[in-house]
């Protein structure tokens, strides 16, 4: 029997969300951790039933939840995030250098091969790895300390490494990105990195075309094609196809090219998603239309995907981490709201309804396809 | 035995239920108590002080006898009725946000 469970990060809890193939009947469960800020959960390719959970509070910092068992239970594991020598300085909002401080871990991403091996992208901006799942937590320190962390500087969200992405195809080789420092590629498994934000032009830096700075909102890869990357900034939606090294602008038609999410279709690596924001104060979609824009080109020719969704009234966000693809036969394609809203889509985006209304601000969504 | 009250969502994560009962060896301090209540529940290690400074959080206090031990220094001696289990240390969050 197949299925998909739909992984909802809020500021309030983490919710689970359950379907049989149709997609059609939801169980939503949760909340758990209430009163918790999810940042992020996910789960391992390699054992679905093994999630992972950011829990974190201005109070008490920092917590990982590990579940074996699909989210219906959960056990604390380390918590213990300490940055690799000396952490030196980044750069603060005023131009002076401010310590590296750890706040909170933004993203999970699990190995693609092994449940308990681990990825984190924390605030301050450093990338954390575990082996033995989760309950020690190493930096890869070669990520920081390439060269230009101490130019670094956070972004209006804070300095936060919140894309992982695995080369299927070449375990050795990630991409990250952070806000706003830019894009980052390793080729040796995280031990050097180089910044790849070549083509990147960001009118709001001294240099707009800067190595590093640019402030990178979410990028997304397709597994048959890892050397494309699609890439939603702080304004522009882009691509390259050699892995980083170049980018180009493919914005398009859209109303406007700011936005946080971007996704691409699981069977068709040509077709992505972005949901374009107003910006740069706003932060609400344009016209108070909440409209899922689809390209079937890889870019530049844009349709505005709005059966189901509010088309009057609607001025709510969708941030980085908040839009998920299922591999069903017919894709299915998830985003969530700041109103609490998680909007699902069986057909690909040409059709949507909520799965739930009324959960507090989401932050994050992913899907996990259940064979 | 020491007494100690923990903020709810601290509870939560420690599975307990009220106030957890501490032995503590030596004097007895801000910091021998968190020491042993941490080694009770590591789970609560890293929320109420800092993992690499272990200063204490910024939004929680130490209340004590009806008085704010917060900025104490962590090695000074609680109060007697603390030590003799009369009066709990209380680990309190702020009263703040939304």
């Amino acid at each position: 029997m197949s299925g998909v469970r739909v992984l909802v990060g809020t500021r309030k809890g983490a919710f689970t969300l359950e379907s049989d193939g149709k997609r059609e009947k939801w169980q939503v469960n949760g909340p758990h951790f209430g009163g918790w800020e999810i940042y992020h959960l996910k789960g391992s390719p390699a054992d679905p039933n093994r999630l992972y959970a950011s829990q974190s509070s201005g109070w008490f910092g920092q917590v990982i939840q590990r579940s074996s068992d699909g989210g219906k239970t959960w056990e604390p594991v380390g918590n213990k995030f300490i940055y690799d020598g000396v952490p030196g300085t980044h750069q603060w909002y005023d131009g002076t250098p401010h310590p590296w401080e750890f706040k909170r871990v933004w993203h999970i991403e699990p190995s693609l091969t092994n449940p308990d091996h681990v990825y984190a992208g924390v605030e301050d901006a450093a990338l954390f790895q575990t082996t033995d799942g989760g309950q020690n937590w190493q930096e890869l320190p070669g990520m920081r300390g390439h060269g230009s962390g101490a130019t670094w500087s956070p972004g209006a969200g804070g300095l936060g490494l919140h894309t992982i992405l695995i080369d299927p195809s070449n375990a050795k080789r990630m991409f990250i990105a952070i806000s706003a420092a830019g894009a980052f590629r390793t080729d040796d498994g995280g031990a050097n990195w180089k910044p790849i934000n070549q083509g990147l032009h960001s009118e709001h830096i001294p240099d707009p075309t800067a190595e590093v700075g640019h402030c990178v909102h979410r990028i997304a890869m397709h597994k048959s094609r890892p050397d494309t990357l699609y890439m939603q900034k702080h304004w522009d939606v882009m691509r390259t196809d050699n892995a980083g090294e170049s980018w180009r602008e493919v914005s398009g038609n859209l109303p406007t090219d700011f936005g946080f999410v971007v996704d691409v279709h699981a069977h068709e690596p040509e077709t992505i998603y972005v949901v374009p924001i107003k910006s740069d104060s706003e932060h609400f979609p344009p016209d108070g239309k909440l409209r899922v824009y689809r390209s079937r080109s890889g870019g530049d020719e844009w349709e505005a995907l709005t059966n189901g969704l509010p088309q009057q009234d609607c001025y709510v966000n969708v941030l980085r981490d908040a839009m998920a693809i299922d591999s069903m036969d017919s894709c299915g394609v998830y985003f969530g709201t700041t109103g609490g809203q998680v909007y699902a889509s069986k057909d690909g985006g040409d059709n949507w309804s909520a799965i739930v209304r009324d959960l507090p601000a989401v932050l994050s969504v992913e899907v996990q396809t259940l064979r | 035995m020491i007494r100690v009250t923990l903020p709810w969502h601290l509870r939560n994560l420690a599975r307990v239920d009220s106030e957890v009962m501490l032995a503590v060896s030596g004097q007895v301090t801000q910091r021998t108590v968190l020491d042993a209540l941490e080694e009770a529940f590591p789970v609560l290690r890293g929320t109420i002080r800092d993992h690499d400074t272990s200063k204490r959080r910024p939004f929680l206090r130490f209340f004590a006898c009806e008085e704010d031990l917060s900025h104490e220094s962590p090695d000074a001696p609680l109060p007697e009725a603390v030590v003799n289990g009369k009066e709990p240390f209380m680990v309190v969050g702020a009263i703040a946000g939304g």
